[in-house]
């Protein structure tokens, strides 16, 4: 267990700047999820605190010990990688066993603290099955194997879930959570998945292009969004966004508005927009009602199955409280 | 899975295949049957009679202790050209992996030796080496090193084994870089967060992942060694001094052609085509299993 700090993270690949200063205190402990879509330089932050990129400017603290010059090995952490980077010509055994074996360890030790992390991860049938003879999500918990072993005072995922089907990655999610949390090490977890990210983070940071726009707990994050950007990545479906001059009675000097598809209404007087119904999509316990409004834009309603399903071309209005609108100034900052 | 074509009658299959069957029937069946049917006769210089000797061309062979001593050089001839060609190789590709600016040109550059065939390599080391004329002989003579390979049987083997080893380095190289460029990266990254430094990574995952490539690397350059080499051995030593450089296959064309002696001459490219014939089935052997994963 640790405490990281990243101090003012910088770096650049030659001339191009992938990140601009990142900024944040990590307790005991604390599961971080670093989230944002492709290419906005969370694995690469990642890779920053694991030494496999070199830091261009400001620092990592692991524990108070200054880490920008140290080797990944030298660095007490353990990382699980996306493609789960087995060694393919050991077992599950030698594979988890590997970084103990590096380190001199005695075989005893080697053999108990496997075994404790193959029972840990139900992996005991398969310890002397070889990497290809296993499933995605068995390779999966080798990975997490290999890490645990090795007790260090920080984890690092870089997406371990991105490779596995749709309702393993739902399960795998739920044993990761439950596995820090009994576990208690520190941790860094990258998706670009933002319901992992609401699912397993303590405090998420949300990167968009190198910056990290917003850092808070997921729910905070959610009800109030720093920036156009986070309050659009974070929620599914995205929060509708539409210029506040298309609004009847603006109350706002803010450019442009957003509601979450939730938070609309659809009524039939006191409308604060109104438009015609585009599609609707049925989902079984709720409905998404696509709406196009008057500047050809489509708004998302989302609301309870058992509410009436208008039909197509049907004109309607959309209310919601004003509690609800998130105001954005033309930077995209929250007003 | 593999995706097989297949098709309805056999004439076509036949039509398509019956090149590649000419051609190995002309230039290898036949030569091969007429060598396994000439090491039972000796004919006469002229070739105008043979005479059926059974098996004694190799009762002759096997008790001739140049033909032994033929076969002990061909074994440290292609030990040799192996180990130096391949170990050079990969600590070259090595540097190459690890290299992320001007990695074209210095790949470039180590292919090109592959361009240049054996004999003409042979005749520039030759140049290199003369005893006379030669530059690295004139330097060797500066730091007081009599360089003569013409006299010494030791230096005769130690040029052949060079001017064999270097071409091959370029064709090794390729195939252990991109042996190399085939592990994955995060593989040798999770390995260097487990607390394993360069060379532990090397001996531990890097070798081993590596395994297919050299396997089939040792069997292509054995091959080469025991049978390409002749060009080279032709223009630096013609086998000598005192046959010190005289491997298997020169044998076969200096008792031949030289020698004259036809039937003893067959007799050997049989105990060679024995030879490749297990030496490949230890490849297929072996490529089967162990070696992949």
């Amino acid at each position: 267990m640790a405490t990281v700090s990243l101090k003012n993270i910088k770096k650049s690949f030659g001339k191009t700047d992938v990140i601009h200063g990142v900024d944040i205190d990590i307790q005991e402990g604390e599961f971080i999820v670093i989230v944002g879509p492709s290419g906005c330089g969370k694995s690469t932050l990642l890779r920053m605190v694991a030494g496999l990129e070199t830091i261009t400017a400001g620092e990592v603290h692991i524990d108070d010990r200054k880490v920008n010059d140290l080797e990944p090995m030298e660095r007490d952490i353990a990382m699980v990688f996306q493609n789960y980077a087995l060694y393919p010509h050991m077992t599950v055994a030698q594979n988890m066993g590997y970084g103990l074996k590096i380190a001199g360890r005695p075989k005893d030790e080697i053999a108990d603290r496997v075994d404790t992390a193959a029972k840990l991860l139900q992996l005991e049938p398969y310890l002397d099955r070889r990497p290809r003879e296993l499933s995605g999500g068995q390779r999966q918990r080798v990975a997490m194997g290999r890490a645990i072993v090795r007790k260090p005072a920080v984890f690092l995922f870089d997406e371990p879930l991105s490779n596995l089907d749709a309702k393993l990655r739902v399960q795998m999610r739920l044993e990761i959570k439950q596995l820090q949390r009994r576990l208690g090490v520190t941790s860094l977890y990258v998706t670009h998945d933002q319901v992992e990210a609401m699912t397993l983070a303590d405090r998420m940071i949300v990167m968009n292009a190198g910056r990290a726009d917003q850092i808070g707990a997921p729910l905070e994050i959610y009800a109030n969004p720093a920036t156009e950007f986070v309050a659009g990545f974070i929620g599914s479906p995205p929060t509708n966004f539409f210029s506040a001059d298309l609004v009847q009675t603006p109350q706002t000097d803010a450019k442009t508005l957003g509601v979450r598809p939730e938070h609309m209404e659809i009524v039939t007087e006191n409308a604060r927009l109104s438009g015609e119904v585009l599609y609707c999509e049925a989902l079984g316990a709720e409905t998404l009602v696509h709406v196009r409004v008057p500047n050809e834009q489509v708004l998302t309603v989302r609301q309870s199955a058992e509410k009436p399903q208008p039909s197509e071309g049907t004109p309607i209005g959309l209310n919601w409280s004003a509690n609800d609108q998130m105001g954005f100034d033309e930077n995209g900052k929250r007003r | 899975m593999e995706k097989r074509v297949t098709f309805k009658g056999i004439w076509l299959p036949l039509l398509l295949v019956l090149p590649q069957i000419a051609i190995t029937a002309v230039f290898f069946f036949y030569p091969a049957g007429q060598a396994i049917w000439q090491s039972l006769f000796i004919p006469d210089p002229f070739g105008l009679s043979m005479q059926y000797v059974g098996l004694g061309n190799f009762e002759f062979l096997f008790s001739d202790p140049f033909y032994r001593a033929s076969f002990l050089t061909t074994a440290i001839f292609s030990i040799l050209v192996t180990v130096v060609s391949m170990g050079i190789a990969l600590y070259l590709a090595v540097l190459a992996d690890r290299l992320i600016k001007g990695s074209g040109v210095y790949r470039t550059l180590l292919i090109w030796p592959y361009a240049v065939a054996p004999a003409v390599a042979g005749v520039l080391w030759l140049f290199m080496f003369n005893t006379r004329v030669g530059v690295v002989t004139w330097y060797l003579g500066l730091l007081g090193y009599d360089w003569n390979h013409v006299l010494n049987g030791e230096e005769a083997m130690g040029l052949v084994v060079v001017a064999s080893a270097w071409g091959r380095i370029s064709y090794n190289f390729l195939f252990f870089l991109a042996g190399l460029q085939a592990i994955p990266k995060s593989v040798i990254e999770a390995a260097a967060i487990d607390g394993a430094h360069f060379w532990t990574r090397f001996r531990t995952i890097v070798f081993p992942l590596l395994s297919p490539t050299t396997f089939f690397l040792l069997v292509v350059n054995i091959v080469y060694a025991f049978f390409e080499t002749f060009g080279v051995i032709h223009t630096i030593t013609s086998g000598g001094p005192q046959q010190s450089t005289t491997i298997l296959v020169y044998k076969v064309y200096s008792d031949g052609f030289v020698g004259q002696d036809l039937g003893s001459s067959a007799a050997q490219s049989v105990v060679l085509l024995v030879i490749v014939g297990l030496l490949t089935i230890v490849q297929f052997k072996f490529i089967e299993r162990r070696v992949h994963y």
